[in-house]
């Protein structure tokens, strides 16, 4: 049992030390609150029960979107990804939004995945916010590493943000060409798409504390 | 010469079209022919189809639609043809296949609008929109739809006093009408103060062309719909005598300069003034006779402006009649019962057959959860360009 555990230490990664992130409430449209919020190891398997049956829908990239996103997860509650983060948005619980990235070190970032599984709220505009919000405003890091396997998802970060683009930088999902958000360009959009109420409301804030899966998924 | 109504309509669900153009045309034309009972085959009574779409041949890389259509539904040896005229084509073609019964010319006419936009990217559909517009003094110095709505709904603010909470409640309202309408794009209700709190307003509600934000305007949609059309004097013989004559009572088209910087008063919708007057007087009615309109609220400042060029409010008080809640279903003048373009969704070509299916569902008391009560007579302005080609329809039971 003893080798197993020091085994295990050894498998398991370094950290940099992740700060938490400060949970904040976003008003949308509909007049509900979502609160965003870091999940915890705990709440994992539940987020990849969410997303697994999405691993097979083929509109809007979610089939990819969705089996990288498990993976990652399951990566991150195995203890195999060094520096991973998971951020949810959440309505009444409800799970509206996935969000994820990790730290390279202490100045680059490297973003994984955002999945909006609530619709035309703006969900996962918020969430992707709120992931580069922890990478520059929480963790003062200097830049972190994004691409986009859909065409919303390139929409939204490299054109919206004005993304730079840097092919020459090996983002770890590969493939497409890497666009990194500097702290300048950050700084540049944050008033315009980073919002959120802090400190939450005590109300909102105890409404999601037990997250649940969205009876009905639709994409 | 002779009258004209409709006996049969149909509507795709707006939005992401799942079938290609041409299916997706057809869907529209076969509801509308069940609705009315038309027949295909030996048994086609249709004498004429016409399609009006803006850019299917343009983004889908099809052209001579309406042919594809008339023989994919069996309707041959029909006439087939179709329209463009920017995002006013659906009414466009409606009136056309109107002047083609009223002259005798044929009996029974399918009218069908529709486009699929979605394919491609929001700037890419913002630039084939942009097409319309004068291509030496306009386009090609990058001005597109939104900007112009921009320039004009900060002329009315300076002018007239419309402010950015006004552009607001017309789009909650518009949202509120689209949750009853099972072909609307977007039926979520929106609440005023979530897209208007200057606290968030920038994360909820972005600017796009300042000082328009996301919910002063439309969005980009896929989507068609269809109305029968048949002679007055041709409707027992045709079959369609069990059906509800929704009668075309005014039909008109007006324009007014292609250059937007050449209008006398740039505030002013003269076309839309103009073809709604010319319509009122074909039907010998005017704005007080309508009991429900469909205002083409591509940008929420139209169905503002709109509403006063058509005579429902004094000039300017169009944004006070919309506080007012004059023009929310139950009050005096309801506009955009569908959700209009805002939330029912703006495909350009399917928008003005669109417009004139709402109405004939509200004329015909068939619409769910969002009846005007006692309606029978209603008014639809489909806006083409940035107001140079403007066509106003009015129908009626009466």
């Amino acid at each position: 049992m003893a080798i197993i555990d020091k085994m295990e230490q050894q498998l398991r990664p370094p950290t940099i030390g992740l700060k938490p992130y400060a949970p904040k409430v976003i008003p949308l449209i509909t007049g509900e609150d979502m609160l965003v919020r870091e999940v915890t190891l705990e709440e994992i398997p539940l987020l990849m029960e969410t997303i697994e049956p999405l691993m097979k829908q083929p509109k809007d990239f979610y089939d990819i979107v969705a089996s990288r996103i498990y993976a990652e997860l399951l990566g991150m509650y195995r203890y195999r990804v060094q520096d991973e983060y998971c951020f949810v948005g959440a309505i009444d619980g409800v799970i509206a939004g996935i969000v994820n990235g990790r730290f390279v070190n202490e100045k680059v970032g490297m973003s994984y995945h955002t999945m909006t599984l609530k619709r035309g709220l703006r969900v996962g505009a918020q969430l992707f916010a709120a992931k580069m919000e922890y990478h520059f405003d929480f963790m003062d890091q200097d830049e972190v590493w994004i691409v986009a396997e859909s065409p919303i998802g390139f929409k939204r970060w490299m054109i919206e943000y004005e993304l730079e683009p840097r092919p020459q930088c090996p983002h770890e999902l590969g493939g497409v060409p890497t666009y990194v958000l500097t702290r300048a360009l950050w700084e540049k959009h944050k008033a315009n798409k980073n919002v959120g109420i802090r400190p939450a409301f005590e109300d909102v804030v105890e409404a999601n504390k037990v997250l649940v899966k969205p009876e009905n998924i639709v994409v | 010469m002779r009258q004209v109504g409709i006996v049969g309509v149909g509507h795709t669900k707006f939005g992401k079209s799942e079938v290609p153009f041409i299916d997706m045309l057809c869907e529209a034309a076969l509801e509308a022919m069940d609705d009315a009972g038309a027949k295909t085959g030996s048994k086609n009574v249709i004498d004429q189809v016409f399609v009006g779409s803006m850019g299917a041949g343009m983004i889908n890389r099809i052209s001579g639609s309406a042919s594809a259509v008339v023989d994919a539904l069996n309707l041959r040896p029909a006439m087939a043809e179709c329209i463009e005229n920017g995002p006013a084509s659906g009414a466009s073609a409606i009136k056309l296949g109107y002047m083609a019964i009223a002259s005798g010319c044929c009996d029974c006419v399918l009218v069908i609008g529709g486009e699929m936009m979605r394919v491609v990217s929001g700037w890419e559909a913002t630039d084939f929109v942009a097409t319309m517009l004068h291509p030496e003094a306009e386009y090609k110095y990058g001005i597109t739809l939104p900007c112009f709505a921009g320039l004009f709904t900060r002329l009315c603010m300076e002018k007239y006093g419309v402010d950015n909470r006004d552009l607001a409640i017309v789009s909650v309202k518009n949202h509120e009408n689209a949750c009853h309408n099972p072909c609307a794009h977007i039926q979520r209700k929106v609440v005023l103060e979530r897209i208007t709190n200057p606290a968030y307003i920038n994360a909820t509600n972005p600017i796009v062309a300042d000082p328009l934000r996301q919910f002063d305007m439309c969005p980009v949609s896929d989507g068609a719909a269809a109305v029968l059309l048949v002679a007055k004097d041709k409707q027992e013989e045709l079959g369609f005598g069990h059906k509800k004559f929704v009668r075309i009572a005014g039909i008109a088209t007006a324009t007014d300069t292609h250059v937007v910087a050449n209008r006398e008063v740039p505030t002013d919708l003269l076309a839309v003034r103009l073809s709604a007057q010319k319509a009122y007087k074909m039907a010998g009615m005017g704005p007080e006779d309508i009991d429900v309109a469909e205002l083409h609220d591509a940008f929420q400042i139209l169905e503002i402006a709109e509403s006063e060029e058509v005579g429902f409010f004094p000039r300017g008080e169009g944004h006070l009649a919309a506080r007012r809640g004059d023009t929310a279903i139950g009050g005096k003048k309801p506009v955009n019962t569908s959700g209009g373009l805002k939330a029912k969704g703006h495909p350009l070509g399917a928008t003005g057959v669109s417009q004139v299916v709402e109405l004939v569902r509200q004329l015909r008391g068939e619409a769910e959860g969002r009846q005007v009560e006692g309606a029978k007579t209603g008014l639809a302005i489909n806006f083409g360009g940035f107001g140079n080609n403007v066509a106003a329809t009015i129908l009626t039971t009466k």
